[in-house]
């Protein structure tokens, strides 16, 4: 009995479009992505359930590495403010910076203080490079007697008046409370009753209180 | 679409005598490199959403000299809870240190759920006191736990030299080191 002969397809498929679509998709992400800036400390935050994105600018941001070494920084685009904050200092502490010593933290855009006031002048005479793979003690804040991080914020304070000014704690799962505690106490020292700490987002855990509050809301927002 | 015309144009006819060359197909197989393209938008989608920080707010309760400015609390809608080494929690109801119970931060949450449910909710209020041997993380969990727990009311406040003897006292006899 003859049979019609089903004529055989080509299973071979034009991959020229989908190949299109591929690289149109990658170079948008490639473009769309903000790469982190190198940083001078590698710190781990911890984990939170907030989803309040940390805000970059005016930001005053103190760093407590797994050592409990605290660090000042302030954000670049609020150059005014960090050139206010050095000299403020540099009058208040005699410590008879230069012009060139001030620029270092000013213009600097990844300037970083890590020293006591004692050695601040030495640290700024380096270079950038220098700076880098200098050991940096940290600022000192356990001694409730000797606690300079109070006359840094004192500085930002001054320094952001008239503006909003966002103190942002970037603190490693590792260090231990002294540091922070010494870092709070500065903060009420200056009525700064209020700062943020820098987390990484997780998932709220399913079936407690704020998973409810947020399903009867119909909000995933947490913040 | 992937082939190009590679026939000669114009229809420009070759003389006698010459070869013609073999027509070498132009088609490529793009099967590879949209696999590539792909596995490269998986690794940006990955890599952009991960890196993004987020921010945990905290009001610092005002330091007040005088009692008669402080905050009153009723005694039996508190908990105090305390962080000790490695990441060890211990709590007490009401103001009696020496009621304190040990716990974890897996277990905490029952605890101050329990806690939450047996009292009226506007007078509760938990006090969450650090020692010097807790780590940042341990801080920031336990704020992430009122968060969690949909607590308004609590407060950092510093440990009193007492409470920190009961928690070393409770370490030793609980073998943590």
């Amino acid at each position: 009995m003859g049979r019609a002969k089903l004529p055989r397809k080509s299973t071979t498929i034009d991959m020229t479009a989908m190949c299109d679509v591929a690289f149109l998709l990658l170079s948008f992400f490639i473009l769309a992505t903000k790469f982190k800036p190198p940083e001078a400390l590698k710190v781990d935050t911890p984990n939170s359930v907030f989803t309040k994105i940390a805000v970059d600018r005016n930001v005053v941001m103190i760093t407590i590495d797994k050592d409990g070494k605290v660090f000042f920084s302030v954000s670049d685009v609020n150059r005014s403010e960090k050139t206010e904050i050095i000299n403020d200092i540099n009058t208040q502490k005699n410590l008879g910076l230069t012009d060139q010593q001030k620029a270092a933290f000013a213009k600097n855009p990844v300037a970083f203080i890590g020293v006591p006031f004692s050695q601040l002048k030495q640290y700024l005479s380096m270079s950038p490079e220098e700076q880098k793979h200098v050991a940096m003690s940290g600022i000192p804040v356990k001694d409730s007697t000797n606690n300079e991080m109070v006359d840094w914020i004192r500085a930002a304070v001054g320094a952001f008046q008239g503006s909003h000014m966002n103190i942002l704690v970037k603190g490693d799962n590792a260090s231990k409370y002294p540091s922070f505690q010494g870092v709070i106490i500065a903060f009420k020292k200056n009525d700064q009753m209020k700062f943020q700490m820098v987390t990484n987002p997780v998932a709220v855990p399913p079936g407690s209180e704020l998973w409810k509050v947020n399903m009867a809301s119909g909000t995933k927002a947490a913040s | 679409m992937a082939e190009m015309d590679t026939s000669s144009g114009g229809g420009h006819k070759k003389g006698p005598g010459v070869k013609k060359g073999k027509k070498l197909s132009t088609r490529v197989d793009l099967t590879p490199m949209v696999d590539l393209g792909f596995l490269l938008i998986t690794f940006f989608i990955f890599t952009t959403t991960m890196s993004q920080p987020t921010a945990m707010p905290l009001y610092l309760p005002k330091d007040v000299q005088k009692p008669e400015d402080q905050n009153k609390v009723k005694e039996s809608a508190v908990i105090t809870l305390l962080l000790g080494k490695q990441d060890q929690v211990y709590y007490y109801e009401g103001i009696d240190p020496t009621k304190m119970m040990s716990s974890n931060f897996k277990a905490i949450r029952d605890v101050v759920l329990d806690k939450k449910r047996r009292t009226d909710p506007k007078d509760f209020v938990v006090v969450i006191k650090p020692t010097q041997d807790a780590t940042y993380k341990n801080t920031v969990d336990i704020l992430d736990e009122m968060k969690i727990d949909d607590i308004h009311r609590f407060a950092m406040v510093d440990i009193t030299p007492d409470e920190y003897k009961l928690v070393l006292a409770t370490e030793v006899a609980n073998g943590i080191k």
